[in-house]
């Protein structure tokens, strides 16, 4: 029984001496989103975005807490978590994906990670590609970028009373500067 | 045989760091912190009386509030609506915790001052607490010229004195309940056996039916109320509107007035004898102190 055990723990160890883990992590990643109308410009962002890299997959996971998005009007920033995304019944965004060109990102060849995969917002999942800016500098990996996001494809409502201060579409940029996990 | 698949098991378990296990490290990684709840309550007010809310830092807001005649007094009165009270009143959060306001009352011509601190707040995650709770105090000072000339009161006799302790807790994200204890102090009373010293205690409460749209209740019960008058205790039914930056209460009560001395000491009507009046707070809040976009010619928009 012993000896099995001890063969199982070679093997699990053997295998992690083979493939060092290479996950990258930050708790202070930078999300922010613009909304743009001719009547009000709207910008919000949150400083506590979760996000973890792993090199040896090219798997990435984003968790980002609704009600750490800090706004100009604090009025704004209550409504936004009332009645527009609904903190208290969904309160994370999360988003998981994977590097698709990661070996030439790797190689340095690319300087673009092409990330596709799934961003769920107020309980909605929908399929997402992105494009990343990779730096890497010393121990530090960073990846830097900005997509668009239709706010109806997510089920969040907006009212006709403000709908020319809303934009159909918000800008998304995000700022993760990623460090060694463990 | 199976000791292999077991080793082949577990070999397999690690070489497929998925996405799933990579978030679930970040759930792991979320640092624990405390979070206050928000939005117990749309307004500074439950319908007559303050709510636990503040608003926030720099908020200026404009408030404007009627209380109309009887509804019982029939088509002669309009249902009430010829005759109308009113408040004007400017409220400014100094912080996010403290807040103060002046206004003036139609109803003997009354100005009157407050400030109410946030003291606790209910929080959820690594120190939670169940309740909110929120101090209150004003002063108002009558002007109306009621008096005797040969007997005219000084500044200080027309002057009277609220104070409350309002605690809230949200329930859930559509009903929230507020107890508040009060006490109200006169300067001077019209007869002697009229206490100078009244105690109330007020129960509240809001449902939202939508997003944003509320229906609330309140009442205040008066344990020694004024003897020189047969008052009632005040009793409130009201739906909040809420579109942007403004606030609209639309109610039924049995108060004839906005500020506490008055509408819990001094109600004579009796809501459930049908002595109903129909009134509306407005109002609508202005960002001071931070740097606009455009420039500020009219109120900020909202969404």
């Amino acid at each position: 029984m012993q000896i099995r055990s001890i063969i199982i723990l070679i093997f699990i160890g053997w295998h992690s001496l083979l493939f060092p883990q290479e996950k990258y992590l930050t708790k202070q990643g930078n999300i922010s989103f613009y909304s743009h109308t001719p009547v009000e410009d709207i910008k919000a962002e949150n400083k506590q975005v979760l996000s973890i890299v792993d090199l040896s997959t090219g798997e990435i996971a984003i968790s980002i807490l609704m009600k750490s998005f800090v706004f100009e009007k604090a009025l704004m920033q209550e409504h936004f978590n009332e009645n527009y995304v609904e903190s208290d019944k969904f309160p994370k965004a999360t988003f998981t994906g994977k590097i698709q060109n990661l070996q030439e990102v790797m190689s340095g060849d690319n300087g673009v990670a092409e990330v596709d995969g799934k961003l769920t917002i107020h309980g909605i999942t929908k399929p997402v590609q992105i494009e990343a800016r990779t730096d890497t500098e010393n121990e530090k990996i960073s990846l830097t970028g900005k997509f668009m996001i239709t706010v109806a494809d997510y089920d969040i409502k907006i009212p006709a009373i403000v709908r020319n201060n809303i934009a159909r579409e918000v800008e998304v940029s995000f700022k993760l500067e990623h460090l060694p996990y463990r | 045989m199976k000791k292999s698949i077991l080793i082949l098991f577990f070999l397999g378990l690690c070489t497929h760091m998925s996405a799933q296990d990579l978030m679930e490290i970040l759930d792991e990684e979320t640092p624990q912190h405390t979070e206050y709840i928000s939005a117990t309550f749309k307004g500074t007010r439950i319908i007559n009386g303050h709510s636990i809310e503040n608003r926030k830092k720099g908020v200026l807001e404009f408030l404007i509030s009627h209380r109309f005649g009887r509804i019982n007094d029939g088509i002669d009165e309009f249902f009430g609506l010829d005759d109308s009270n009113i408040r004007f009143a400017l409220e400014y959060a100094l912080t996010d915790n403290l807040m103060f306001g002046v206004g003036r009352s139609s109803f003997e011509k009354t100005y009157d001052g407050f400030v109410k601190y946030k003291l606790l707040k209910q929080a959820t995650g690594k120190k939670p607490f169940p309740l909110s709770v929120s101090l209150f105090g004003s002063a108002a000072w009558k002007t109306l010229k009621d008096y005797d000339p040969e007997d005219k009161p000084d500044f200080s006799d027309r002057l009277f004195y609220t104070t409350q302790v309002l605690m809230a807790r949200k329930f859930n994200e559509n009903l929230s309940l507020q107890l508040s204890p009060t006490y109200v102090h006169r300067n001077s009373v019209k007869i002697d056996a009229d206490p100078h010293d009244i105690f109330a205690v007020g129960a509240g409460g809001r449902y939202k039916i939508s997003k944003r749209v509320s229906v609330n209740a309140e009442y205040f019960y008066t344990v020694n109320p004024l003897k020189s008058v047969n008052t009632k205790d005040v009793f409130a039914l009201s739906v909040d509107i809420e579109t942007g930056g403004h606030v609209f209460q639309l109610m039924l009560s049995n108060a004839l007035t906005m500020i506490e001395k008055a509408f819990i000491t001094e109600t004579t009507d009796d809501f459930f004898s049908g002595d109903i009046h129909f009134g509306f707070n407005i109002s609508r809040a202005f960002h001071l102190g931070k740097k606009h976009r455009r420039i500020p010619d009219e109120g900020e928009q909202e969404w």
